[in-house]
């Protein structure tokens, strides 16, 4: 019987005070979340997102369209076509990426020879249409002069003469 | 600055273009009760509003950012969308008893500030029944509650509205128990005899001083009152998806939406008035030292919410008749003897 009632009120006049304080404590401190559409999250160096392919310093193409991405690629995402330029080099005339289908594994930055494709930190990737997965050689190619900073480090800068 | 005045000198102001007194009578309760009315309501979106930045700012979160500062307008903004949506009465509903169970509510809610002293003289109506009304009043709501429950043909609102109904039933005998307290040393039940008899000592005459243990069982009965968590059982949400306002859409779940936070407005108020010494205080006007407290009241209630899990049923009942009632005659006991003592 006073065991009982010592419980109860061990239980209200200490425990519930604890927990008031506790959640008062909690109401004043910084809010950890972020707004998110105005201020978004910075991503780690190393993050897997959206794929873009890299230029020379010249601003050519380094893709060769040797297609090692496309075997590596374990979800069988990327499609290309190779062509030839004035030059007598190989480029793929056609690109595409599903992105439906890519798993973002990053099998194709470590397959490719010519430093031409990486995972950048873009993430927004929603559409409203299933075409627009796919993205081809105008969504991933960076443009030349390029305003931003790469994400990866590039260590052959120019392009291989004949 | 008081408010009373303004009040009177527009009262005189309709005398004298010429109204009659029963005429300028009746200008003014329909003008007094316009304002009432309209004020509660921007209380009301207004409190939706606190609750949200509390409750997230106590979960570390922003909550709403976006419309106004800080997302003030968020709730008109809700409101207005609730006023556009389709009003939806179940086939199976009894439509009678579907369409005026939120008119009750609402209604009771509102009733409740006829005799709620909003300041110096800001009082609609002092009945010298006050503090009966209110209750009575109050509880009437579980009226409408319990004919949302029935009306929907709904499970879950039926169990709600039942659970509504035995809760606040029981809880009323604890809640009533320890206001008994007050009107027992103030001798009178009119709303404005208890704030005055508060007045004067700088605060140290305030009823929460000479009986604390009244108020807190007040302050636990009314939360469960107003229906709010840890009592939160008529809607508990993960058992009953919304309880007893699970059919209703649109506008008639804005009223009930509405009417709830009206009604925790109205027990924080009660508080105010019967323990906090109603709208004594010094320096700021008296409409302000009352809305203050009341507030702070409001604050008090959302603070509960936010850091108290959800009783069970039965553990619901045990509280209120195994622990609550006991202490309520305690204090009745306790009470007594300090009037005999006083006298």
């Amino acid at each position: 019987m006073w065991r009982y009632l010592w419980d109860i009120i061990k239980t209200t006049v200490v425990a519930l005070p604890i927990g008031l304080y506790t959640v008062l404590r909690y109401l004043f401190k910084k809010p950890v979340t972020r707004k998110y559409p105005y201020v978004k999250s910075e991503m780690a160096p190393r993050y897997r997102g959206l794929h873009y392919l890299e230029r020379y310093d010249d601003g050519a193409e380094r893709c060769v369209c040797c297609g090692l991405c496309a075997a590596a690629c374990p979800a069988d995402a990327i499609y290309m076509e190779p062509a030839e330029n004035e030059r007598g080099e190989r480029y793929a005339a056609v690109y595409e990426i599903n992105m439906i289908r890519c798993i973002f594994c990053g099998f194709c930055e470590e397959a490719c020879p010519e430093e031409a494709i990486f995972l950048g930190h873009e993430f927004e990737l929603a559409a409203d249409h299933r075409d627009k997965f796919i993205y081809t050689k105008e969504d991933l190619l960076v443009k030349h002069p390029r305003k931003d900073k790469p994400y990866k480090t590039i260590y052959r800068r120019v392009r291989r003469q004949n | 600055m008081e408010l009373a005045p303004i009040f009177a000198w527009i009262y005189d102001l309709l005398i004298s273009l010429g109204l009659s007194v029963a005429l300028a009578d009746l200008v003014s309760q329909i003008g007094l009760a316009v304002f009432v009315f309209s004020l509660l309501c921007v209380l009301a979106l207004f409190l939706v509003w606190w609750e949200r930045k509390i409750s997230a700012h106590i979960q570390q979160r922003f909550g709403p950012m976006m419309t106004g500062w800080h997302g003030v307008f968020q709730t008109v903004m809700d409101a207005l969308k609730l006023l556009q949506k389709e009003d939806i009465t179940p086939t199976v509903a009894d439509r009678g008893v579907f369409f005026w169970a939120p008119v009750i509510v609402f209604t009771c809610a509102f009733a409740a500030y006829i005799v709620i002293p909003f300041g110096k003289g800001l009082i609609v109506s002092d009945l010298n029944i006050g503090i009966l009304y209110i209750i009575a009043i109050t509880t009437f709501t579980i009226i409408g509650l319990m004919m949302a429950g029935w009306g929907s043909n709904n499970k879950y609102a039926l169990l709600g509205g039942m659970r509504s109904a035995a809760q606040v039933v029981s809880y009323e005998v604890p809640l009533v128990l320890s206001i008994m307290g007050v009107v027992m040393v103030t001798g009178s039940m009119s709303m404005n005899d208890i704030v005055a008899a508060q007045s004067g000592w700088a605060g140290f005459r305030w009823n929460i001083i000479f009986q604390p243990l009244g108020f807190v069982i007040y302050i636990i009965a009314a939360t469960a009152e107003a229906n709010r968590t840890p009592f939160d059982l008529p809607e508990a949400e993960q058992e009953l998806v919304a309880g007893f306002n699970i059919e209703y859409s649109g506008m008639k779940f804005a009223m009930f939406f509405l009417a709830e936070f009206v009604n925790m407005f109205t027990v924080s108020a009660i508080a105010t008035t019967v323990f906090l010494g109603g709208w004594n205080g010094p320096l700021l006007p008296s409409w302000m030292w009352f809305l203050g407290k009341t507030l702070a009241m409001v604050f008090v209630l959302m603070w509960f919410r936010w850091t108290f899990p959800r009783l069970r049923v039965d553990q619901l009942m045990e509280f209120a008749w195994k622990v609550l009632l006991p202490l309520a005659f305690v204090n009745i006991i306790y009470v007594g003897v300090l009037a005999l003592w006083l006298k």
